[in-house]
């Protein structure tokens, strides 16, 4: 199952952010940068979350920040950016957060096989800790791409 | 039995969840249809399910139900999936 395109200019380790939104702006800037969205996309991703509270933190130090298909995307890919210093988004159970994911998806349907392929990845309980100790983008790909393997 | 997992966008987080309970199910021999849905379409996309996966941000949102509401925390542990589904159908 193929994850959705991971670029190496959508990797950004050691990010130093001073708060969750500014963890989500980094986000939205690896996302610009690997040419999958528009500059307005992490302005989306935080009001979703300033909508509907921190559940895009969906496991221990990880959060998977997104916003509905629309005009700021422009294709379909993942960003990966790590913390220097963790922030908290306010989720009761699984801050502070290390690993910020980004994704970009052009269309509701026919996503499902991509977000499979997130979930292969972290299925396995070790992935968060590896790609927040990670030190370089190749190191990052070489932990995404077990998803292949499952 | 219809089983719906609800997050903001409707596509991502709640994807996942799809994702897992599938594999969950299938694992404890479960036979369902899991749907993923935004928050905004809970009412309709719910109507007739037996239970609704989300977080706990959504519980308000989510209402009144005749579904068993389950809260997952940690989206990829498996074991807490299949801890809480086994409790509520069971």
């Amino acid at each position: 199952m193929p994850l959705p395109t991971l670029a190496e200019s959508a990797i950004i380790l050691g990010a130093e952010a001073e708060d969750w939104r500014a963890a989500v702006r980094i986000v939205g800037r690896a996302l610009v940068a690997s040419g999958v969205a528009k500059p307005g996309y992490a302005d989306e991703m935080i009001r979703m979350i300033e909508e509907h509270g921190p559940y895009v933190v969906i496991a221990p130090g990880l959060a998977l920040a997104h916003a509905r298909p629309g005009p700021e995307v422009i294709g379909d890919g993942l960003a990966v950016v790590t913390l220097a210093t963790p922030v908290a988004f306010g989720h009761p159970h699984n801050d502070p957060v290390t690993v910020v994911l980004g994704l970009a998806l052009t269309s509701v349907a026919g996503h499902l096989e991509s977000i499979a392929a997130i979930a292969n990845v972290f299925n396995d309980s070790n992935a968060i800790a590896e790609l927040a100790a990670a030190t370089s983008a190749e190191e990052v790909l070489r932990i995404m791409a077990s998803a292949e393997q499952s | 039995m219809k089983i719906v997992a609800i997050c903001g966008a409707g596509i991502g987080s709640s994807g996942i969840l799809k994702v897992n309970a599938e594999r969950v199910l299938k694992r404890l021999g479960i036979d369902a249809d899991v749907t993923a849905a935004d928050i905004g379409s809970v009412a309709a996309a719910a109507a007739d399910a037996q239970v609704i996966l989300t977080s706990s941000e959504f519980v308000d949102a989510i209402g009144q139900t005749y579904a068993d509401v389950i809260v997952v925390d940690n989206y990829f542990d498996t074991d807490e999936l299949s801890r809480k589904l086994k409790r509520a159908l069971g």
